[in-house]
């Protein structure tokens, strides 16, 4: 399909937007828990524990270091 | 030319948010096998620097380390083999974070599309692709680049990580002030003058706040030549990660809005007859 773009004229062309109230619902939904996922992998039970031990740390460990998270 | 944003249009948030959550699966994946390949050696190796070290420790500095290890908590401690880490534990870390930053960009795309100027769907999505990579990973890593097992004090873990979030969240929040900024400015000047104006400015907000936040030096005798090749392949690593996202929004975002800009139009043509 070819791009659309707007006419000099104006009017007759549509371009459809996504309403920002409908979406910012989403966006805090979905913010938290990726924050919630990243956290995760990025810094639990390094600077902050959850649960105690270190199951998650040891299990992400390589990820923690290659995708450029601070860890040890 | 007029936006609207019509109910039955097929541009929901839900349609934005499926399409990341796929695209970051797969850039995950993509990731993981850039990690594997690349950046696995390097670990190997900085983890025999490791352990040679220790190897080389007196009996006394073991002794010290091993009643400090005796004082803490070692409830639900275990021991994951190399062999997990490097594989299915690597593999879960680049995915997990993989889908969420594809879901976070395919959300901020759909915020920005159609709203920048006559920057089209796929145009508008690259740059939410490019901005992410740049202030989520290249302006945090200039002030806090990824460091490799055997380079960090455990003391110092609260305080790195406070600092390198911190620098995150003021690089994140900057760019998308950039791109509110831009938009406005654009009634006044041309669209470069906009963008030169608030890249200036962005890069100035950054540069300040990396200047103030802490420096970190806890290198030691680490090779240099090691280093480096690990930082090479954690930076190829996330290169990749963000490229595939990039490229995964811009053709399935792409499509969606030739399809919601068909109907539109469609219906516009209708109720004009």
């Amino acid at each position: 399909m070819s791009q659309i773009t707007a006419t000099p004229h104006g009017g007759a062309i549509v371009v459809p937007v996504v309403p920002l109230l409908k979406l910012g619902t989403w966006v805090v939904f979905f913010g938290l828990l990726a924050m919630l996922a990243i956290f995760f992998v990025s810094a639990d039970q390094g600077a902050i524990s959850f649960p105690a031990g270190n199951a998650v740390h040891e299990w992400v460990h390589d990820a923690r270091h290659l995708l450029g998270f601070p860890c040890h | 030319m007029s936006t609207v944003s019509q109910d039955k249009s097929v541009l929901t948030p839900a349609a934005f948010l499926i399409r990341g959550l796929a695209v970051g699966l797969v850039a995950g994946l993509l990731a993981f096998v850039v990690a594997f390949a690349l950046g696995e050696p390097t670990i190997d190796d900085a983890i025999a620097l490791e352990d040679a070290a220790a190897a080389q420790m007196t009996p006394q500095e073991v002794a010290a380390e091993e009643a400090a290890a005796a004082e803490e908590d070692h409830s639900g401690m275990v021991a994951v083999s190399r062999d997990n880490q490097k594989s299915w534990g690597l593999l879960t870390g680049t995915v997990v974070v993989g889908a969420a930053l594809g879901g976070l960009t395919a959300l901020a795309a759909a915020a920005v599309i159609g709203r920048l100027g006559n920057l089209s769907a796929r145009g508008s999505t690259a740059l939410v692709a490019l901005l992410g990579f740049v202030s989520i990973v290249l302006v945090p890593f200039a002030k806090y680049p990824s460091t490799p097992p055997a380079v960090g004090d455990g003391e110092t873990i609260g305080g790195r990580t406070a600092s390198y979030f911190a620098l995150v969240l003021i690089s994140v929040l900057a760019v998308i002030a950039a791109v509110v900024i831009a938009n406005k400015l654009r009634a006044r000047v041309d669209g470069w003058t906009a963008t030169g104006i608030v890249a200036a400015g962005y890069i100035a907000v950054v540069a300040v706040a990396a200047a103030l936040l802490p420096s970190v030096n806890e290198l030691g005798d680490f090779p240099a030549d090691l280093l480096w090749y690990f930082r090479r392949s954690s930076l190829l690593t996330l290169m990749t990660l963000w490229a595939a996202i990039g490229v995964g929004l811009v053709a399935l975002l792409g499509r969606l809005h030739d399809t919601a800009t068909a109907d539109a139009n469609r219906r516009e043509l209708a109720a004009n007859l």
